[in-house]
């Protein structure tokens, strides 16, 4: 295994220190702009989520499956912006380290080191931009780094060994374990390409290693965490924040975090 | 607008992908291994020569090519120019994409895929792909939106008489921009067996510059064609349509390097070099319709085929160092191009070619005299039951 050399940001330190306790990490993502979801954020960091992730919506996200696209459609239409959005999070007051997920063109468009001091500006610490691989992240990444916001990369089943230790080089805060060879979106059965997944980066990186997409359930995710230092939780969050309102995503985020805190997965 | 045209080099991107400042590879990490055997997929087939006679037979006795000039001496005169077509349209399955469809469906045979994924706007290059596939024995799935679908259902029947699966994307603005939204979510899925076969000089590295190579036959038979037609000379401007703008790459590239203007012709509504900035979607840093905020905005043309917000990123180039330029038109000029050249040369054009034929039109007082060569990239029969709706008893 590979110790990371650069100096780890607030958001990474914090999840260091959560993995070393030999607690499991959780990260529940909820689209910016939806009705409720100020609330919904406020109910999951007050229900066991180590950081949450705020989805920047985006009028072609290729990544997502149907529930995100459809709430980022539903966020638009109710005119959200990555302006409105953040300006929100700046009075959230939560415990928690935030994190945006956005794609490039939000950035981009924005400027790199405009979006990267707004997003520090708003309380922001990391940023997850799925649509930047390593080769085009140059820019971004030194904006990010200069305004300390730590730029999450994402790993992918399809990555061949060579490739995955230049990827981790470039991660700070946690590597994103791209659970599966699709888009976000909930299934019945964790792939097993999540652990496989998992597996190979503990191997190579003391970085915490968080696996998303695909992971619908509290039962997926112990599974997940048997191997993963973590999970990160979309689509079956923002469904019931679209379906119930944001009281359902506590109770959900609670449920899944007295999962992954169940002795089972611990004494792994 | 008339400035001298300055003759230039074809780019070829290095290992980032870009035309100048434009193209690059912005695709989620699942799809990056991809895109890179990709690349070396096809560095590899297009520099074998048995790959090439393969392509060239196929284009040859499949697709009919090389595809004729037809000089227009009716709307010439009417128009007071020297006005030729390179017959695009008379390819098997009526445009130029079929050009681009049989090189990747082979290269996709070549790397071993079983399945190709399409997006298709009006329908041709999902027909070209579909086509492709049933003779090579791929299986096929075109995504196309829901409001293509409507609008072009005689393109979907065919599809699906050719084999393939025809599957409408109803997020967004449920047109190109949206099928191609949901043939990467497919591509990211399914890429370890499923090859994209993409329609135009678009998305990500090596796409731009890949289906620009395979469309080139276009621009090499035309500039020969042309010089054996007209003494020797080139014309003195070059004329094709731009959605993704892969007709116009296919025949801009063999005027590159010589004095001739090169015009691509956008639809008022979806003219991204025209009225965009530059953006990055669809695996692209191109010229894009965008907000202040970068949200990607609907384009509305009455054609299908040009209803796309970006455009391929080697256009944008060639419009930043001023060897192409590219005005718009807008619907009601394209009815009146596509009833002109029905008219005076019995040829019944796409609507995406009749912007062209519009531009030339309006811009016939200004070149007076001059030779204009137009890509007539594909045939209007798709259009027909469209046009019909639109004119109905207006057609006098």
């Amino acid at each position: 295994m590979k110790l990371a050399t650069h100096t780890p940001g607030a958001l990474e330190t914090r999840l260091r220190k959560i993995r070393d306790e030999g607690r499991k990490i959780l990260v529940p993502y909820i689209t910016g702009g939806l009705t409720g979801w100020v609330e919904a954020v406020r109910g999951a960091a007050a229900n066991g989520a180590d950081a949450i992730e705020i989805g920047i919506p985006f009028s072609d996200p290729v990544m997502d499956g149907p529930i995100i696209q459809m709430a980022s459609e539903k966020a638009l239409r109710d005119g959200a912006t990555p302006n409105s959005i953040l300006h929100e999070l700046r009075t959230i007051d939560v415990a928690v380290p935030l994190i945006v997920m956005c794609y490039y063109n939000t950035v981009f468009r924005a400027g790199h080191d405009r979006f990267a001091s707004t997003l520090r500006d708003s309380g922001v610490v990391g940023a997850i931009v799925p649509d930047l691989p390593l080769e085009e992240s140059v820019q971004w990444a030194s904006a990010a780094d200069k305004s300390q916001i730590e730029t999450v990369m994402l790993a992918a089943p399809t990555a061949p060994d060579e490739r995955l230790p230049r990827v981790i080089d470039r991660a700070r805060g946690f590597v994103y374990a791209v659970g599966l060879l699709g888009v976000t979106g909930e299934r019945a059965e964790l792939a097993t390409t999540a652990v496989a997944m998992a597996t190979r980066l503990k191997k190579i990186t003391d970085i915490p290693v968080l696996v998303g997409v695909g992971i619908s359930n509290a039962e997926q995710a112990m599974q997940a965490c048997a191997v993963a230092d973590g999970v990160i939780q979309g689509a079956s969050v923002v469904r019931r924040l679209l379906e119930d309102g944001p009281d359902s995503v506590a109770t959900y985020v609670a449920q899944v975090r007295a999962a992954i805190d169940s002795p089972i997965v611990s004494n792994r | 607008m008339n400035a001298k045209p300055v003759p230039t080099e074809l780019l070829t991107p290095g290992a980032d992908g870009r035309f100048g400042d434009f193209g690059g590879r912005y695709v989620p990490e699942t799809l990056v291994p991809a895109c890179e055997e990709l690349e070396r997929a096809f560095d590899d087939a297009w520099n074998d020569s048995l790959f090439r006679t393969e392509l060239d037979d196929l284009l040859r006795e499949y697709a009919g090519r090389p595809s004729i000039l037809t000089e227009c001496h009716n709307l010439g005169a009417q128009l007071g120019i020297r006005l030729i077509l390179k017959r695009e349209d008379l390819n098997h399955t009526g445009s130029h994409k079929i050009n681009s469809v049989l090189g990747q469906a082979l290269l996709a045979k070549r790397m071993g895929k079983k399945r190709i994924i399409a997006e298709t706007g009006a329908g041709q290059h999902g027909v070209a792909s579909a086509t492709a596939a049933a003779l090579l024995g791929l299986e096929c799935k075109v995504y196309m939106g829901a409001v293509d679908v409507e609008r072009q259902s005689l393109n979907v029947f065919r599809m699906k008489l050719l084999g393939a699966t025809v599957e409408a994307a109803n997020s967004g603005s449920r047109t190109l921009k949206d099928a191609v939204n949901e043939a990467m979510r497919d591509w990211v899925a399914s890429v370890e067996t499923s090859y994209y076969c993409i329609g135009s000089v678009m998305g990500p590295h090596p796409y731009p510059f890949m289906v620009r190579q395979f469309q080139s036959v276009i621009g090499k038979e035309a500039r020969k064609q042309f010089r054996t037609m007209c003494d020797g000379a080139d014309p003195n401007v070059v004329v094709a349509c731009v959605g993704g703008g892969s007709n116009a790459m296919g025949i801009f590239s063999g005027f590159i390097d010589a004095k001739t203007r090169l015009v691509g012709v956008e639809p008022a509504g979806g003219a991204a070099v025209g009225r965009g900035t530059p953006g990055v979607v669809h695996g692209m840093k191109s010229y894009l319709m965008q907000d202040e905020y970068g949200q990607v905005q609907e384009a509305h043309s009455i054609s299908a085929g040009l209803d796309y917000p970006g455009v391929g990123p080697e256009h944008s180039y060639l419009a930043s160092v001023g060897r192409a330029e590219y005005p718009s038109v807008n619907d009601q000029e394209v009815i009146e191009g596509f009833k002109l050249l029905a008219r005076t040369e019995g040829i019944i054009p796409a609507l995406e070619c009749a912007h062209a034929v519009a531009w030339i039109a309006k811009e016939a007082p200004k070149i007076q005299g001059q030779t204009v060569l137009m890509n007539l990239s594909g045939r209007g029969d798709k259009d027909v039951a469209q046009m019909m709706t639109i004119l109905g008893d207006k057609l006098d």
